[in-house]
């Protein structure tokens, strides 16, 4: 079998006092889903951070296809460019360029960053938008769009540098919930068509019905992972299932 | 005794609006459009983490910020010459002006850049930008739209300290006041036109700030 498209290895990440990360390994294969779950302040965002180098961990390592790092020699900017390259990234926030057209933020790595030709890059946008239902807001602003909108303009504009990997942190939870099911659907098309997805995630249905693996997380460890069926259904570890089980009873 | 005197008025028009034309505005457009640039570049320089880089910065803008422009305008004037540098009325005026307004508004400038979220950082360079190009392409289109209430502010103090390089002896609308009122002594109506000039100039530039306000918030949430 070849080797996983991504592999962390060791990862341990402290705030100040406060060790977050405590020795953290993620394994995925290519074309995979992967779901990182677990209470608030668990860590996943900090993982998920730490895989394109927007938080670097005091030790461990990352390595995307051929591009590895070594996160404890204090690798310099350059060094975290090239794995950063390597992924997309979507965020809770969406984080839309709000001065851009839609298209110009789809636009804007392949044109801005990657030096490709204006043209060709606005022709792959717009193939994107249709991708994800946005074909005729291209030239509209992130603010006159909905929440649900502006995520899968995200969407777009993460896959258009056309990462390895596309990493997604919390993306439906600023939505208001008639909006989830949008964003959600674009994301379990994106996995069909192969895209490898590494998730961070409270919707349990999206992670039961499109992860091939889910890792659940509890004070900086992995507590438990496995296949959904296995984690979500029948989960080993008691934490896994108390919080699976104030998920489905918050009350 | 009559303390305006309406045909002085009438016959100052002409040669106050040619003070004003071609001594205050390109006096302010230009050390404006300099200013800038030393407030982008020093804003910048602020912002290192190099403190080799940003310790300059901040010493002048202190240095500037503490002292009267009319002493900065005597010492580029009267002071450097005993160095051995002797500059004309008008690159003095430039000069001292430029780097005044450079410090003022590399306070305004740092602040936007301050103000633009950390995530916007982040987004562009998850699509591959490096530092600078996310400073061009993404902070400080956005920085600029922060700062235009503030950078007008500062313009709009600017056309009236022009009047200040009068005493250097560069031919703006004061001065050209000054030296139409001189023989007559009619200080109170030549004074009285220009201070409408001025407050014509700065009218106008408000009411440019608010449509240019409006302009840059339109794609922005309220
Ligand atoms: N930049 C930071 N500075 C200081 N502490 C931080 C920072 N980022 C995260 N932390 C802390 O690290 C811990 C883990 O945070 P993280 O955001 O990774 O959790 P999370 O699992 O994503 O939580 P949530 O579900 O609330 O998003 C928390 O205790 C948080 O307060
Ligand atoms: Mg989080």
């Amino acid at each position: 079998m070849s080797a996983p498209l991504l592999e962390a290895r060791g990862l341990v990440k402290s705030f100040g006092d406060n060790r977050v990360l405590r020795g953290i390994d993620v394994t995925v294969p290519a074309g995979s889903v992967t779901c990182l779950i677990g209470p608030s302040g668990s860590g996943k965002t900090t993982v998920l951070r730490s895989l394109n180098g927007l938080e670097m961990p005091e030790a461990g390592t990352v390595r995307i296809g051929d591009v590895q790092l070594d996160c404890g020699s204090r690798p310099d900017a350059r060094a975290v460019a090239r794995l950063r390259g390597q992924s997309g990234m979507v965020f809770q926030a969406h984080n839309l360029f709000p001065h851009l057209t839609v298209l110009d933020n789809v636009t804007s790595g392949p044109v801005f960053a990657q030096g490709r030709s204006k043209a060709e890059a606005r022709e792959e946008a717009r193939a994107l938008l249709e991708r994800v239902g946005l074909a005729d807001k291209a030239d509209s602003y992130p603010v006159q769009l909905s929440g649900g909108q502006q995520q899968r303009v995200g969407i777009a504009r993460a896959l258009a540098t056309k990462p390895k990997v596309v990493l997604f942190d919390e993306p439906t939870s600023a939505l208001d919930p008639e909006l989830v099911g949008e964003v959600l659907r674009v994301m379990q098309s994106l996995a069909a068509e192969g895209w490898t997805m590494v998730v961070v995630t409270h919707e349990m249905r999206f992670a039961r019905q499109v992860a091939d693996q889910v890792l659940f997380l509890d004070g900086g460890v992995v507590v438990e992972q496995g296949p959904p069926s296995e984690v979500l259904v029948e989960p080993r570890e008691a934490r896994t299932r108390q919080f699976l089980q104030r998920l489905l009873d918050p009350l | 005794m009559n303390a305006i005197d309406w045909d002085l008025v009438r016959s100052s028009l002409g040669p106050l609006f040619g003070g004003l034309v071609t001594g205050t505005l390109p006096l302010t457009a230009a050390t404006f459009a300099l200013g800038l640039v030393i407030a982008v570049v020093v804003a910048l320089m602020r912002l290192s983490g190099n403190w080799l880089v940003s310790a300059p910065a901040r010493a002048y803008v202190s240095v500037i910020r503490g002292t009267p422009l009319l002493l900065q305008l005597f010492i580029v004037f009267f002071g450097l010459p005993s160095l051995g540098i002797t500059l004309d009325p008008w690159p003095s005026a430039i000069i001292a002006l430029s780097l005044n307004v450079g410090a003022y508004a590399s306070e305004a400038v740092r602040g936007a850049i301050l103000a633009v979220p950390r995530g916007q950082w982040e987004a562009a360079m998850t699509v591959g930008m490096g530092r600078v190009t996310t400073l061009r392409r993404v902070v400080l289109p956005q920085a600029a739209r922060i700062a235009v209430p503030s950078l007008s502010n500062t313009l709009i103090s600017l056309v009236k300290d022009t009047s200040l390089v009068s005493v250097i002896l560069v031919t703006e609308l004061l001065r050209k006041a000054q030296e139409i009122a001189a023989p007559s002594f009619a200080f109170f109506t030549l004074y009285g036109v220009a201070a409408v000039y001025y407050w014509v100039v700065c009218l106008v530039l408000s009411f440019g700030q608010t449509r240019l306000e409006t302009k840059l918030s339109r794609h922005v949430a309220v």
